[in-house]
């Protein structure tokens, strides 16, 4: 059925939130990782159980697919409405008892909580410091559910815009609530909202940027496959707003999903008159459809997103003027993030002084961030804006891993920055990361023990921006070969007095020059482990050892006697086969037959085996 | 090289209109369907669209989703994200490029395997990730990831 105006639309949120609610629901986790990791079979294989039992067609007990649960760690997680269970590695084998005893009984099965100590689900330490905003619908509807979208409060702001909010007050909306983009930069969305607005062209465009390539994040596809309404009702209140009448949300290539989702959503949105043509009888019209990119990194950048569309190579072009008055095909775009969309629904019906009560002054609201690396639980977390690193890294990641020290905290991306332990009472905001070396970027956290050699890891993240640079401009095509051949000569052990030197000469040369911002930022990596590590360089250059035990051939392992607790594991790994002792004994590595791999030392979780220099070297 | 099934291409550009913007969309339908790009195809597109033949291969070379050459039946893909890095995904490649006898982005000779890597998947809990055909594998070691070819 065709909603004809903003009165029926509220009828049917209306009857749709007070319909008859499950008695008990299990919700299977559809995020990124829990579906590599098996969540469809689970999903699959309660739905045949819940069968069995003769619940196939229950509205009163019932399993589905939700958006992403956050404790990616423990995946594939099922989450229990509505006492709050959280189980996690749950596999198709466990569907029968789970159905029977928490569907049907709504007992907790305690060998399958997702934290044996703490069973109970919204209580644990992970979720506790969080404040969901963006990912407030994930567990609790499906996300291709526009009745489960609209009977959770979606589409009430652009009711209540298309009732009698005019374009001007929309807009004035996101530019007071201080909403700032989600996507790296963090300028200030209003500018850009009212910059549009004025701009004068024979078309205008809304755009989502949902191009996420930024390695070790996954937040943006969590929304789009968890939420996809919130980013179209937030798009059709920005062509609303700036009078736009048609808009594209653009996709990163390896994310299928997220393009169906798009698409479905899309599709039943027209279909209720929430989209497409003369949307609830208003006059008011937008088109949207989804955009799948083509692998280049490049154009999650901007200007090369447009071109992108366009149909042409994904370059940047420099940005005399801004996007805001020519952009797609030369008309005014008003491009964001999917996160930043996905904020302006809520601005839109709260009002902006609700959103300036979350976060921080210069940063209000949340910010969904992918905490990953060599931490004890990964996932996807949401914390308002100026929370400080440590809150995320140690009280909802847990903190390093049994055995290891945390080292340094990589944000942004591959252009962000590595702070080193010392930062972790920063508050995680534009400006002060920023300050530090580092950047917001799209919310990456990546945590780094003390046996990720900061030096490799510049010479990674350098190693991706070069494959990656579009070759436009030569600062960035030549000089991240450059600065690369000298990292890696480091990593293997060729390192030369010098080579940091002229490594800061490189980077600053690259920053001040480089055509976009891709190439501006890309020397972040280098930099900022030069600044916080300049150590680990001049032992690498100066001494051919690499104190990480990563770079191989430049270190050599020593177990501590006194930390081994004789578990074997480091003997085990051992390609070499030169860790030797027995029983309970500490163990020993011999010299002669080591290869220096650092297997024993990853192995380790008793902080027992560490590098040393090679005897000879230095 | 068996000829090109023109047909099928044909087929795949009528489902879009004949606007330029449409083609990378329609690039990437055909080598979903031929596993790379023919040259007839890439012909047929820029009369479709109307657009010159040399935007359409500085097109189908600028994009890492499109290939020149036919990629391997099976594609094994390894994540090459941050958190894979950290956890050994280096190993992985190498191991794999061993056995397989190629590098990185190249197809065994019998055109069986291709070998590409990936920035992330966004699977980092379960790093480091390989996928074979989209079917993701976790928590694998050079030898585990041995068993997936």
């Amino acid at each position: 059925m065709r909603l004809s105006d903003p009165i029926e639309l509220e009828a049917l949120r209306a009857v749709l939130a007070q319909g008859p609610a499950p008695v008990r629901r299990l919700w299977v986790c559809g995020g990124p990782g829990c579906l590599a990791a098996g969540a469809g079979r689970v999903q699959e294989a309660l739905q045949a159980a819940a069968g069995e039992m003769g619940l196939a067609a229950s509205v009163e007990y019932r399993t589905d697919l939700t958006g992403c649960l956050g404790l990616c760690e423990r995946g594939p997680l099922v989450g229990v409405e509505p006492e709050g269970f959280l189980y996690g590695r749950v596999g198709p084998g466990d569907a029968m008892e789970l159905v029977a005893e928490t569907l049907l009984a709504g007992r907790l099965v305690g060998r399958l909580a997702a934290d044996p100590d703490l069973p109970a689900g919204s209580d644990q330490p992970f979720y506790r410091p969080q404040t969901r905003l963006v990912m407030r619908r994930f567990g609790r509807v499906r996300p291709d559910s526009l009745e489960d979208y609209l009977a959770s409060g979606g589409y009430a702001a652009l009711g209540l815009a298309l009732a009698g909010l005019s374009p001007g007050e929309v807009s004035r909306r996101v530019e007071e609530s201080g909403l700032r983009g989600r996507g790296g930069g963090g300028f200030p969305a209003g500018r850009k909202w009212a910059s549009c607005r004025e701009a004068k062209g024979p078309a205008k465009y809304v755009v989502a940027n949902g191009d996420e390539g930024d390695p070790g994040a996954f937040m943006n596809r969590s929304l789009m496959e968890g939420d996809p309404f919130s980013i179209i009702e937030g798009l059709t209140l920005g062509a609303y707003a700036i009078g736009a009448g048609k808009g594209f949300i653009y996709v990163r290539h390896e994310y299928p999903l997220s393009v169906e989702r798009l698409g479905l959503a899309i599709g039943e949105a027209v279909s209720r008159g929430l989209l497409g043509p003369d949307i609830l009888g208003s006059g008011f019209s937008l088109d949207l459809e989804t955009v799948e990119g083509g692998g280049a990194f490049v154009c999650g950048e901007s200007t090369s997103l447009m071109a992108s569309i366009e149909g042409r190579e994904g370059q940047p072009r420099v940005k005399y003027v801004r996007s805001t008055e020519k952009g797609l095909w030369d008309c005014p775009t008003l491009l964001q993030n999917v996160e930043t969309w996905a904020n302006v629904p809520p601005i839109v019906e709260r009002g902006p002084d609700w959103f300036r009560s979350l976060g921080s002054d210069r940063n209000p609201g949340t910010k969904v961030f992918s905490l990953v690396g060599q931490v004890r639980r990964s996932g996807l977390v949401e914390m308002p804006l100026g929370s400080p690193i440590r809150a995320i890294v140690k009280d909802v990641g847990g903190g390093a891993r049994p055995g290891r020290r945390l080292k340094a905290v990589q944000t942004g991306g591959p252009s962000g920055g590595c702070l080193p332990d010392g930062a972790l009472d920063l508050p995680l905001d534009f400006d002060s990361l920023t300050a530090a070396g580092a950047i917001m970027g799209s919310g990456g956290l990546i945590v780094m023990d003390d046996l990720s050699c900061m030096v490799d890891v510049a010479r990674y993240f350098t190693g991706f921006l070069m494959g990656e640079s579009c070759g436009k401009c030569a600062p960035c095509r030549e000089g991240l070969v450059l600065i690369h051949r000298i990292l890696d000569g480091l990593c293997r052990g060729h390192g030369r007095r010098g080579d940091a030197a002229e490594l800061s000469r490189l980077a600053d040369m690259l920053s001040r020059t480089a055509l976009c911002g891709l190439g501006q930022s890309a020397a972040n990596p280098l930099l900022s482990t030069l600044r916080h590590f300049g150590e680990e360089y001049r032992e690498h250059e100066e001494e051919g050892f690499c104190r990480s035990g990563r770079c191989q051939g430049l270190f050599q392992p020593l177990i501590d006697p006194e930390a081994c607790t004789g578990c074997g594991a480091s003997q085990k790994v051992c390609p070499a086969g030169a860790v030797r002792g027995a029983g309970k004994k500490p163990r020993e590595v011999d010299a002669a037959g080591c290869v220096s791999c650092g297997a024993c030392l990853q192995a380790c979780r008793f902080g027992a085996a560490k590098a040393v220099p090679r005897p000879g070297r230095g | 090289m068996a000829s090109v099934d023109l047909n099928l291409v044909d087929e795949i550009l009528r489902t879009r209109p004949p606007e330029p913007r449409h083609l990378l969309a329609l690039l990437q339908e055909i080598q979903a369907r031929f596993r790379y790009l023919p040259k007839e195809a890439m012909l047929a597109v820029a009369g479709y669209l109307d657009v010159p033949l040399a935007r359409v291969f500085s097109v189908a070379g600028f994009y890492k989703a499109l290939s020149l050459t036919p990629k391997g039946e099976r594609l094994v893909t390894v994540c090459q994200g941050t958190a894979c890095h950290l956890r050994g995904a280096s190993g992985l490649v190498g191991a794999l490029e061993k056995r397989l006898g190629i590098g990185l982005g190249q197809t065994s000779a019998d055109g069986r395997y291709g070998l590409e890597s990936v920035n992330c998947l966004g699977a980092c809990a379960l790093a480091p990730v390989a996928t074979v055909d989209g079917t993701v594998h976790g928590h694998l070691s050079p030898s585990k990831a041995l068993e997936l070819v």
